[in-house]
């Protein structure tokens, strides 16, 4: 569970730095009148998101931990990764650039460029879907099925759930998409593009850790954690 | 006291307002709701629904232990299922929805002077997701082969494999239903989290909270954290059962033969479903914690001893929780030193709790207690908790717990300590806020049958186990054979328990019945009757309508518990009360 407490420990971090700010060794017996905080600027949706991450974060820490500690048995045989994932890897990648620019472009009041990055964003992650489908056929006609081996089964579903999490986000984008379309107008969807911008960030830079994992170049990073905790 | 300057904002009380969805008909203004008020006693009715079959379940189970053989149709299967369905229906489907999903929905934007919830829609979805949640849950009672009957911990491999009840459908269903359930929480918990950091009233600042909304707010971020460990284990079973994979099957021969099944380890599903089993255990206590304390301080008129240290605590709590959960598993043969390590850790997380229950009882000292029927509840937790917590002590130690473990003393120290206890305080919490919920307040002479039944009832059940536990009469067995080595005295212990569970449960009934009643027929109640400083007894009407708080949300000039201040023409100083300074200001102002 190492990988899981790395996370939470990363979270604590945060959580600390914040509350240290709260004020939490004011007497709250001996104050009268109005404190005024510091005023509330960042949207509702995106501290929401936020929270949603590190929600989601945790999802991914833990199975990545429980990838971690069943490699160690005997039994554990690696499949060989797909050469396709490196091209959805770029795709993927260029979805999460692509929607940085689109975030710029709305910072510009550029609405022909927040549609065309849009449309790019959605194609590209589109084909990184499709691309993983076809990884996954790809293995399981090279015999390697979901239940040969736990590394197989592993691959599956860690794969299996960071796609779901990239159509959630699809779904997402479609209604910033539409919303775009039917308004035509950049204050409407501002912030909606940066909140598909960040989730986006956050979809690739866990593909980017699970991709090395799974690839196995991760495994000495991974033995140095395992050694941390014994 | 220290006067704070007034703020550039001045003294206006209009801080910037929330844009509120208006419901046009019956249906969304009562079913599809998006108001958190309605949404949480969506939240409560259904979890008290869920909690009086979860309450027969276990009538069942005491009538089989008490009177062997004699109810023929609970055998032993149908006993593993009774045990399994009113475990996780408490710990999951009662106690998480009705302290997060039904006091944090009704208390966070009351308390901390919002409007409603900041994700009304998604709040909507969370109760509807919950809801499906239970009737899937629910629905393995009619499936093929009955409910799951693996434990409520639902250990593999036995919870898949053929021998164990309801493994073909009850144990999806029952998985199925544990993924909706967590999808639901995460929508309820973003709201419950972003509300507090965002949705405060002007003036509201952490540090002046109510310790009610510090435990929600506090819990809410753990079950964040921690439900996604059974989120996974719960995909990760669910393909084992269905797919065929083996993530936590090792090799099995069944009748001789080899199964499907090979080199899984169900090791990794324990560490999983007690990372999050553990903090779930402060998930339930948190709330309740801050519960109590706000109850002890309004029915002592007394302020609440050590707040900053209350505070404190509650998030030392909640941090500590996360790195306790190989407690669980001393038995399972972990490394002596880890039993150490996990040992120290359990044992520390006493040093804050111990703060709480100090703080708790010097609030009481000297306070003007009222022994209403809210304040017997909360007294009644402490006691109740502090029991519970000192057998944690016995259990949280390797050499005492590997003999005790899997007997009826853990049984006796977990329903104390996260069963009764934080049920205690949602009683006194649903006696306290039920005058504001609907305007009239719960009969006080049936509330106060209602405690003493329980309260004493409760450890005539609880208190015997452990005695039956130390004895080593061993949990989840659905009888002692009369060739085991006990005593008579423990078969009398049985009937003897089982007759009170019936009485005990029988008296829920009843406060069931004054729910009702009261609604009706109760004594009519003002928008304060207890005289209690926080922000959710000034609304200007009660029941407080959808927006809370008329045209102007309020300003909030001082903490949650300015009881009995000298000088003050009252006992209590509400929260938005300006102090002179503000009001003489005011009286100048054009």
């Amino acid at each position: 569970m190492t990988g899981a407490l790395l996370f939470f420990a990363a979270v604590g971090v945060v959580a600390g730095w914040w509350m240290s700010r709260q004020r939490l060794m004011a007497k709250p017996w001996l104050e009268q009148g109005v404190i005024d905080e510091a005023p509330r600027t960042v949207p509702l949706a995106k501290i929401g998101l936020g929270v949603l991450l590190v929600g989601l974060g945790s999802l991914f820490a833990l199975s990545i931990s429980a990838y971690s500690m069943r490699m160690q048995f005997s039994d554990w045989s690696s499949l060989p990764m797909p050469a396709l994932l490196w091209p959805n890897t770029a795709l993927l990648l260029l979805s999460s650039v692509v929607l940085q620019g689109a975030k710029r472009a709305a910072d510009r009041w550029d609405i022909q460029s927040v549609k065309i990055g849009l449309l790019t964003a959605g194609g590209s992650t589109l084909a990184f879907v499709v691309g993983q489908f076809l990884a996954w056929w790809q293995l399981d006609e090279a015999g390697y099925v979901l239940a040969g081996n736990p590394a197989n089964s592993f691959f599956y579903l860690i794969t299996g759930l960071h796609g779901l999490h990239v159509l959630g986000g699809l779904v997402a984008l479609a209604r910033t998409m539409y919303r775009t379309w039917l308004s035509d107008d950049v204050r409407a969807v501002r912030l909606s593009v940066e909140l598909c911008a960040i989730y986006w960030h956050f979809l690739l830079a866990v593909w980017l850790i699970l991709f090395a994992l799974l690839t196995g170049w991760a495994a000495d990073a991974l033995e140095l954690c395992r050694q941390l905790l014994s | 006291m220290t006067e704070i300057p007034l703020g550039p904002g001045g003294m206006s009380a209009d801080v910037e307002d929330v844009e509120l969805y208006h419901p046009h008909s019956w249906i969304t203004k009562y079913v599809f709701a998006q108001d958190a008020k309605v949404i949480a006693i969506q939240y409560s009715l259904v979890a008290l629904g869920v909690g009086l079959i979860a309450l027969v379940l276990s009538w069942l189970m005491r009538l089989q232990l008490g009177f062997p053989g004699v109810f023929e149709f609970i055998d032993a299967d149908r006993y593993y299922q009774l045990i399994t369905m009113h475990g996780m229906m408490m710990v999951v489907y009662v106690l998480t929805a009705l302290f997060l999903g039904g006091f944090g929905n009704y208390l966070i934007p009351l308390m901390v002077g919002a409007r409603d919830m900041v994700f009304p829609y998604v709040n909507m979805l969370s109760f509807w997701v919950y809801f499906l949640a239970v009737l899937i849950l629910v629905a393995s009672f009619f499936a093929p082969g009955g409910p799951t009957g693996a434990g409520w911990t639902l250990y593999p491999p036995q919870a898949i494999l053929a021998g164990t009840p309801g493994q073909e459908w009850g144990i999806v269903l029952m998985l199925v239903s544990l993924i909706v359930f967590i999808i639901g929480f995460t929508m309820g918990g973003l709201n419950y989290v972003v509300t507090v950091l965002q949705g405060r009233a002007r003036g509201m600042t952490l540090m002046r909270m109510p310790l009610t909304v510090w435990g929600i707010f506090t819990a809410s971020v753990m079950a964040l954290l921690a439900f996604p460990a059974l989120f996974v284990g719960a995909v990760m079973m669910l393909f084992d059962k269905l797919l065929g994979t083996s993530f936590f099957m090792p090799t099995l021969y069944s009748m001789g033969e080899q199964l499907k099944y090979g080199g899984g380890s169900p090791l990794l599903f324990q560490h999983l479903f007690w990372f999050f089993g553990h903090p779930e255990v402060y998930i339930v206590a948190l709330p309740a914690f801050g519960i109590v304390s706000d109850l002890i301080s309004v029915h002592a008129r007394r302020n609440i001893f050590g707040y900053r240290m209350m505070v404190w605590a509650i998030i030392a709590i909640g941090a500590l929780s996360f790195v306790v959960w190989a407690h669980h598993m001393y038995v399972s043969g972990m490394n002596p030193y880890f039993g150490f390590f996990f040992a120290t850790t359990t044992l520390i997380i006493a040093i804050p709790t111990a703060i709480k229950v100090y703080n708790w009882v010097l609030t009481l000292w000297r306070g003007d207690i009222h022994l209403r029927t809210p304040m017997l509840f909360a007294l009644a937790f402490i006691v109740t908790f502090v029991n519970g917590g000192l057998t944690g002590l016995f259990l949280g130690n390797v050499v005492v717990d590997v003999p005790l473990s899997d007997t009826m003393f853990v049984v006796a120290h977990f329903h104390m300590v996260m069963g009764v206890a934080p049920i205690l305080v949602i009683f006194g919490a649903i006696y306290h806020w039920y005058p504001k919920v609907t305007g009239r307040l719960l009969d006080e002479t049936l509330g106060k049958i209602h405690f003493w039944i329980t309260f004493l009832g409760a450890y005539a059940i609880f208190f015997p186990m452990h005695y039956l536990g130390l004895m080593g009469v061993p949990r989840r067995y659905h009888e002692m054979l009369e060739s085991t080595t006990y005593p008579a005295s423990a078969h009398q212990l049985n009937i003897f328990i089982t007759i009170a569970a019936l009485i005990v449960g029988a008296a829920q009934f009843m406060f069931v019945f004054n729910l009702a009643w009261s609604l009706f027929r109760g004594r009519e109640a003002d928008g304060n009757p207890w005289g209690a400083a926080s922000l959710e007894w000034q609304t200007p009407e009660t029941p407080p309508p959808h927006g809370n708080w008329g045209p102007h949300v309020p300003v909030v000039y001082r903490w949650a518990y300015d009881y009995n201040v000298p000088g003050a023409a009252r006992d209590f100083i509400p929260q938005n009360e300006p102090p002179p300074a503000v009001v003489a200001m005011q009286g100048h102002s054009p």
